[in-house]
C-alpha cells in the first residue's frame, strides 16, 4: 500500500502543526467560529449534538493493521470506545474535543493517516471497490489512480473554497461496486479497442436532497489526461457552481441544469488549453505509484476447492458464511473475506476499540496486515488463504463478526442519523436494529436473496436512500419521527433512484412494512429473480398495495 | 433553558442560575417568559464571544417526573445521550 515518502510526511507533519496553531489561537479568542469552521472542517472536524465529530480519511478504503491499531488506540484514549465506519470508507469518533485533536491528528499522522479534507467545500476522500487489485473481475486496481488523484487534490490552493463538496469514485471492475454513478466525478475502467486501459468519465451524479444519476462526460480517457482533465471539470464547477445557495451548490445541478452536451464543451475548451501541459501524468509516475500497491508474496498454492466442500459440508454455519461473506479471488488458493459489521441489533458500522484491534491481529495473522474498509460499512480482509478460512471464521465467529448476511437483507447501510447527527431529522439506528432484529432467520434471508435496505435520517441522504433496494428516509411531521420509503434504487452499473412508495410511516410500522414487502415479492417473483428485478419487472403497484392496503384488496 | 456546546470540548452544556455553565440539565436554568428569554440568551451570547461556549440556543423544557427535560426529541437526545447506546452517558 503507499507509503508517504519525505514529501508526504513533511507535509502532513507541518498541517498538523498549522492547525494546532490554529486551535490555539481559537481557543484564546483570535478567531471567531465563522473563521474558524472552515479551517477545522478541512481538518475533518465537526461540531455535532453530543461533541466535536471527527471524520478519518481511508484514502479509497485500505488500512494496514497499524493503522487499525491506531485508530483502535484513539477511540480509547479520546473517545468512548468505538469508532463508525461510513458510507464513503472513513471512519468517524463522536465525542472529540477540539482542544485534544491536534494530539489525535499528529497521532494519526504518525501512522500516515490524515483527516485532511475529509469534509469542507474540497475534494474529498476518493473512493474505490473495497476489493481493488484482488477481484477476479478487474481490469486494473484503481487505486494508483485514486491514489494520483489524492496528491493532486490535497490543499489544492485552486480548490480549496469550491461552492460545495466534491466526490470522486473510481471502479476498476465492470461490476461497480463503488457507487460511481452516484458521485460528483466518477471513473470507470475501460478498455479501448487497442486494448489499453483508461477511464469512462462520469459527472454530475449525487444524492441529497436532488438525487441525480451521473452522466458520462467522456467515454474513454487515457490515464495519463486524468488529472488535466479532471481539473478542468473542478475548474468550470468552480468557476459556474452556484455559491447563493447551499442546497443548489454541487456539481450536479449545474450540469443537469445546462446539460451535459453544454457542460463537456466548457470542459473541453479549459482541457484544450492544459491538456499537453504540466498535468499530464507520466507513465513512469503511475509505474512508481503503482509500485507501491503490489499485491503481496503469495505462496503458490492450488485451488483449496477440495477441501473448502469438505468443511463445507460438515458444518452448516462455516457453509452458510462460505457462501454468502466469501468472495473469489484472482489468485488461486486465495479468498477474499468480508468481515460484518452487521449482527442483528447492532448499529451499523460501528465497531468497538477491542474488535479494532482484535480485526488488526487477524489481518496480520491472515491477511498481509491489510484491512479494506467497504462503503457498505463492513470490513474486508482480501488475500486469505482458502486452507485457513474455517480457522479464520472460527474466531471471527466469537468476536460476533461473522454474521453471515453479505448483500442481504439485515446487511443495512445506515447513517448515524438524530442519535448521533445534528442535521437529521430522525433516528436511523433503531430502525435499521428493528428491522434487522425481525430478519434473524439465517434461511429466510438467503431465500430472500439479494437485497439492499439504506437508511437515511434526512434528505442529506448519508445512508444512500435512494440507491437502496429499499431505501428508508427519516422525516419530521410536527415533531413526529415517520419514515418513508423508496423502492428500486441501485447502485452499481445499472444505477437507479428509487421511487417513492407512499406517505411516511411510523417508527413501529416499519419493520412489518419490510416483512409485507418481502414477503409481495416471494409470491410474485420469477425464477429466483432478486428483489431488484421482480421490482424492475411488476413496478410499484403491487408493493403500495401490500403496504398501504387498496379498495380491491379484501380486508 | 439555554443549550449550548462548551468551544474547548464540545460537551452539551446548560446555563444554570450562576450564569455559568453546567453539563447537566438538572442543574440548568428554568427560563419564564421572553423578556428572561433575551436577556440570558444575550449573556449567551456574550460568553460565545467570549469563546467558552459556541452556538447557544434557547430550548424548551417540561418538567416529567421532577426532570427538566427538553420538549424536543434532537436536544433530548443532546441533553441524556444517544437512544441507542445508553451505556454511553457516561464518560
Amino acid at each position: 500500500m503507499y507509503r508517504y515518502d519525505e514529501f508526504d510526511a513533511r507535509f502532513v507533519n507541518e498541517r498538523v502543526a498549522q492547525f494546532r496553531r490554529q486551535v490555539k489561537r481559537r481557543l484564546a479568542g483570535e478567531l471567531t467560529e465563522d473563521q474558524f469552521r472552515p479551517l477545522r472542517l478541512m481538518n475533518g472536524l465537526y461540531l455535532q449534538l453530543h461533541a466535536y465529530m471527527l471524520r478519518v480519511n481511508v484514502p479509497y478504503g485500505t488500512l494496514s493493521s497499524k493503522q487499525m491499531r491506531k485508530f483502535a488506540h484513539i477511540a480509547r484514549t479520546y473517545d468512548r470506545n468505538f469508532g463508525h465506519f461510513t458510507t464513503r470508507q472513513n471512519i468517524q469518533y463522536n465525542w472529540i474535543k477540539l482542544e485534544e485533536t491536534p494530539d489525535i491528528l499528529q497521532h494519526l499522522a504518525d501512522v500516515e493517516v490524515t483527516a485532511i479534507q475529509s469534509s469542507g467545500n474540497c475534494v474529498r476522500n476518493i473512493t474505490a471497490d473495497q476489493y481493488a487489485g484482488r477481484a477476479k473481475d478487474e481490469l486494473a486496481d484503481p487505486r494508483v489512480y485514486c491514489e494520483v488523484l489524492r496528491q493532486y487534490s490535497f490543499l489544492h490552493p485552486e480548490f480549496s473554497y469550491l461552492p460545495r463538496k466534491f466526490k470522486i469514485a473510481v471502479t476498476g471492475s465492470p461490476n461497480d461496486r463503488a457507487a460511481v454513478a452516484v458521485h460528483d466525478i466518477g471513473l470507470r475502467m475501460h478498455k479501448n479497442q487497442q486494448g489499453e486501459i483508461g477511464f469512462e468519465v462520469l459527472v454530475g451524479g449525487g444524492l441529497g436532497r436532488t438525487p441525480y444519476i451521473g452522466q458520462t462526460i467522456r467515454k474513454w480517457l487515457a490515464p495519463e489526461h486524468l488529472l488535466s482533465y479532471v481539473e478542468a471539470i473542478l475548474r468550470v464547477y468552480n468557476m459556474l457552481g452556484r455559491r447563493d445557495n447551499i442546497h443548489k451548490a454541487r456539481i450536479k445541478i449545474i450540469v443537469n441544469q445546462m446539460g451535459i452536451d453544454k457542460y463537456r464543451e466548457l470542459v473541453d475548451k479549459e482541457w484544450e488549453a492544459t491538456k499537453d501541459g504540466a498535468l499530464k501524468v507520466p507513465e513512469e509516475e503511475i509505474r512508481r505509484i503503482n509500485a507501491y500497491f503490489a499485491p503481496p508474496q503469495y505462496e503458490r498454492l492450488g485451488d483449496a476447492t477440495d477441501l473448502l466442500q469438505r468443511q463445507r459440508a460438515a458444518d452448516r454455519a462455516f457453509d452458510r458464511w462460505a457462501r454468502g461473506n466469501v468472495v473469489e479471488h484472482k489468485v488461486p488458493g486465495y479468498a477474499i473475506v468480508n468481515v460484518s459489521l452487521k449482527a442483528p441489533g447492532k448499529a451499523p458500522g460501528d465497531i468497538t476499540a477491542d474488535k479494532m484491534d482484535a480485526v488488526a491481529d487477524l489481518a496480520d495473522r491472515y491477511s498481509f496486515g491489510e484491512i479494506r474498509v467497504s462503503h457498505r460499512q463492513n470490513l474486508v480482509l482480501v488475500d486469505v488463504k482458502q486452507a485457513d478460512l474455517h480457522a479464520l471464521w472460527r474466531e471471527l465467529t466469537a468476536l460476533e463478526l461473522a454474521t453471515p448476511n453479505l448483500g442481504l437483507l439485515s446487511d443495512i447501510i445506515c447513517c448515524p442519523g438524530l442519535d448521533f447527527c445534528s442535521l437529521a431529522n430522525a433516528r436511523s439506528i433503531p430502525i435499521a436494529q428493528d428491522i434487522s432484529q425481525a430478519f434473524t432467520d439465517l434461511d429466510e434471508l438467503q431465500k430472500i436473496g439479494q437485497f439492499t435496505i439504506n437508511i437515511s435520517g434526512c434528505m442529506n441522504a448519508c445512508g444512500h436512500h435512494h440507491v437502496g433496494h429499499i431505501g428508508i428516509l427519516g422525516v419530521d411531521k410536527r415533531g413526529e419521527e415517520f419514515f418513508q420509503l423508496t423502492l428500486g434504487g441501485s447502485s452499481d452499473q445499472h444505477a437507479s433512484l428509487g421511487d417513492r412508495l407512499g406517505p411516511g410511516l411510523p417508527q413501529a410500522d416499519v419493520p412489518a412494512a419490510i416483512r409485507k414487502i418481502v414477503d409481495t415479492y416471494l409470491v410474485i417473483r420469477q425464477h429466483n429473480e432478486r428483489f431488484l428485478d421482480t421490482y424492475r419487472r411488476v413496478g410499484i403497484e403491487p408493493f403500495k398495495g401490500a403496504v398501504y392496503g387498496s379498495e380491491t384488496q379484501a380486508a | 433553558m439555554i443549550i449550548a456546546n462548551r468551544l474547548a470540548d464540545g460537551v452539551v452544556v446548560f446555563l444554570d442560575p450562576g450564569e455559568k455553565w453546567d453539563p447537566s440539565i438538572d442543574s440548568g436554568q428554568l427560563i419564564d417568559g421572553d423578556t428572561e428569554a433575551e436577556r440570558l440568551l444575550a449573556v449567551a451570547k456574550r460568553h460565545e464571544a467570549e469563546c467558552r461556549v459556541v452556538d447557544p440556543t434557547l430550548i424548551e423544557v417540561e418538567i416529567q417526573n421532577g426532570q427538566p427535560r427538553p420538549t424536543a426529541m434532537r436536544e433530548a437526545i443532546r441533553a441524556f445521550g444517544p437512544t441507542v447506546r445508553t451505556d454511553l452517558t457516561e464518560v
